[in-house]
């Protein structure tokens, strides 16, 4: 794999753009080989799918109060469909799920993809430069990884409110120390190469070495881990919501809807909680088969 | 092998400081906010002023901090503020309770996930192997606050089995560990399973297996003899670090299923604020995670020859 990657690196250098859309073809033409990765792969581009067009699929507004306790399949007296049911206040199931599914992709994606800059440049720095730098960073990774992650998040939101940002926040913090020590562990493997030899010769810049040569050639792994993260953010976003700690109403959120009304399932009353619990399972199902395909085909690559 | 005993110790030392300290200025960072918290919201800023004073909140916050590390050490765990009894008085039986869901799911869910990660690996690639890799990514996908609803209504509700809460309020029952000791084996199985499964593939294409099988050696000889040893290494760490994912889960768990144990406590205290409560559960959290990462350090050096000899 290491081989492939370094002609990989000095061909898209003459012609970096054409490159790497080639190239993320090219790794998706790999994917077909592997069914579970498909699979997988069909299941977020449909999230994905329905989080950008939420407004246009979703039925009804996520709070339009409609027939409380109205079963699946039920066509209310003004002639409207719910496919999935309604809620204890009469809400579209089917549409609160969709708006759900808008607001967990988003901030899924922002608190990984924020967790990953944080991760990326601080394992860089860690294994580049090594000494003093690698101690504090290590260290500070070390702190943050021994709390049990549930237990920071509570903590850290129960201190700071809850809102998007706390979320965010607590997401970065925990999982940033992670991808530090993934990033790190790469960088003092590939840091030996010749070709970091050859550009430290050059009299390029560390931070360009690192962001140019170095990071490209540890995507790789770092891809495979980003769709487990995700996977990982989605459950995180959930049982917070579950919890209590989530964002605030009356903008649905998956774990939320579950927390209110999961009394009702001892009454029968089941399609109020399964259906969230259906949707965040399959989201972070698509996720963990997307990382379980990538990682085989980088394999046989 | 004793210095790294020590340094592993004292590095475990150094950390929980860090930790104390960093929850120490979360929660009592503000005297005036630690006064307001236990004389309540009606309390006027003289009365604050005293208890301050008479509490001695108005020294200097590293002070503070020595303070609180010596009363932590001897055993002095503060008074909880919606309580008004002494942290200790319930703490413990809280972590007792948290401690047999944890101990059980353990003991469930460590030899299903060697069986099954051992099975995959002895032939990669195989129907099993498949198999037992998808079902493990299946469960493992399900959040435990999705499969706690899930199965609640599958085995409460329609099959009518199993009671639907676990808070115990008849006395002990242990009708009411089986559910939530399901959700947490069945979320956390997936993962050991398939670091097993890949240390046994991995072992599997080592020359001394080739060379044991070539000899003539019976096949089960070969595996129980030869591979297990050396695959069971590296998820001895996995496991040892799969402590820290189980506190997270539980607290999770014993939410959907209103267990009295850890993780219920600091929801309920991180909510009301209760601070010396949560000061509480942070330091058990982190110790309980710090210790397992050095026992599974440790048992590592041990076991693997290569590291303990060199």
């Amino acid at each position: 794999m290491s081989d492939s990657n370094t002609t990989d690196g000095t061909v898209s250098d003459s012609d970096r753009p054409k490159g790497t859309v080639e190239r993320i073809i090219g790794s998706i033409a790999l994917l077909k080989e592997s069914p579970v990765g498909m699979v997988g792969l069909v299941l977020v581009c449909i999230f994905a799918f329905v989080a950008v067009f939420a407004p246009f699929l979703a039925p009804y507004r996520y709070d339009d109060f409609m027939q409380p306790f109205a079963p699946p399949f039920t066509v209310t007296a003004d002639g409207d469909l719910m496919l999935l049911g309604a809620d204890h206040k009469g809400r579209d199931i089917l549409s609160r799920l969709i708006y759900g599914t808008q607001r967990v992709v988003f901030y899924a994606t922002l608190a990984t993809g924020t967790a990953y800059i944080a991760g990326i440049l601080m394992g860089l720095a860690a294994g580049y430069f090594r000494g003093w730098v690698d101690e504090v960073l290590s260290f500070l990774a070390n702190v943050i990884l021994s709390f049990p992650v549930m237990v920071l998040f509570v903590l850290i939101i129960s201190t700071a409110g809850a809102s998007g940002f706390t979320i965010v926040f607590a997401v970065v913090f925990a999982s940033a120390p992670g991808i530090m020590r993934i990033v790190r562990g790469l960088t003092l493997d590939i840091a030996t190469r010749d070709y970091i030899a050859a550009a430290q010769t050059r009299g390029e810049s560390p931070w360009f070495i690192m962001l140019v040569e170095l990071l490209p050639n540890a995507r790789g792994p770092l891809i495979v881990d980003a769709c487990l993260r995700m996977g990982y953010t989605t459950i995180t976003i959930g049982a917070l919501g579950f919890l209590g700690l989530g964002l605030p109403p009356p903008f649905p959120d998956w774990g939320g809807m579950i927390n209110e009304t999961r009394a009702l399932l001892l009454g029968d009353i089941w399609w109020m909680s399964i259906f969230p619990a259906l949707a965040v399972s399959l989201l972070v199902l698509g996720f963990n088969l997307l990382a379980d395909g990538l990682r085989e085909v980088s394999l046989r690559d | 092998m004793t210095r790294l005993l020590v340094r592993r110790l004292s590095t475990m030392l150094l950390i929980m400081l860090t930790v104390g300290f960093i929850l120490f200025v979360m929660n009592e960072g503000d005297p005036r906010s630690v006064a307001r918290g236990v004389l309540g919201p009606y309390a006027q800023d003289q009365q604050l002023d005293i208890w301050i004073e008479q509490n001695g909140y108005d020294r200097f916050i590293p002070v503070r901090f020595l303070d609180w590390v010596g009363g932590v050490a001897t055993g002095d765990l503060g008074v909880s503020v919606q309580y008004k009894r002494p942290v200790n008085e319930f703490f413990w039986e809280r972590l007792g309770n948290t401690g047999i869901l944890a101990g059980l799911t353990f003991l469930i869910m460590v030899p299903l996930a060697l069986v099954l990660g051992v099975f995959a690996g002895i032939k990669e690639g195989s129907m099993q192997d498949r198999t037992i890799s998808v079902v493990s990514i299946f469960t493992t996908s399900i959040p435990e606050f999705a499969s706690a609803v899930i199965l609640t209504w599958i085995v409460v509700i329609k099959l009518k089995w199993l009671p639907g809460t676990s808070s115990m309020a008849q006395g002990w029952n242990w009708l009411e560990m089986i559910l939530p000791v399901t959700v947490l084996v069945l979320y956390g199985f997936g993962y050991i399973t398939r670091m097993t499964r890949a240390s046994m593939a991995e072992v599997m294409t080592s020359h001394y297996i080739r060379t044991a099988v070539l000899k003539g050696l019976p096949y089960k000889r070969v595996i129980f003899k030869h591979a297990l040893r050396n695959a069971l290494i590296s998820p001895f760490t996995v496991i040892m670090l799969q402590m820290n994912w189980l506190l997270s889960g539980v607290v999770v768990t014993e939410f959907a299923f209103a267990y009295k144990g850890f993780g219920t406590m600091l929801l309920e205290a991180a909510l009301r604020r209760d601070i010396f409560v949560i000061e509480a559960c942070g330091l058990a959290a982190v110790f309980v995670a710090v210790f397992s990462q050095t026992l599974g350090d440790i048992g590592y050096t041990f076991l693997n020859p290569r590291i303990r000899f060199s």
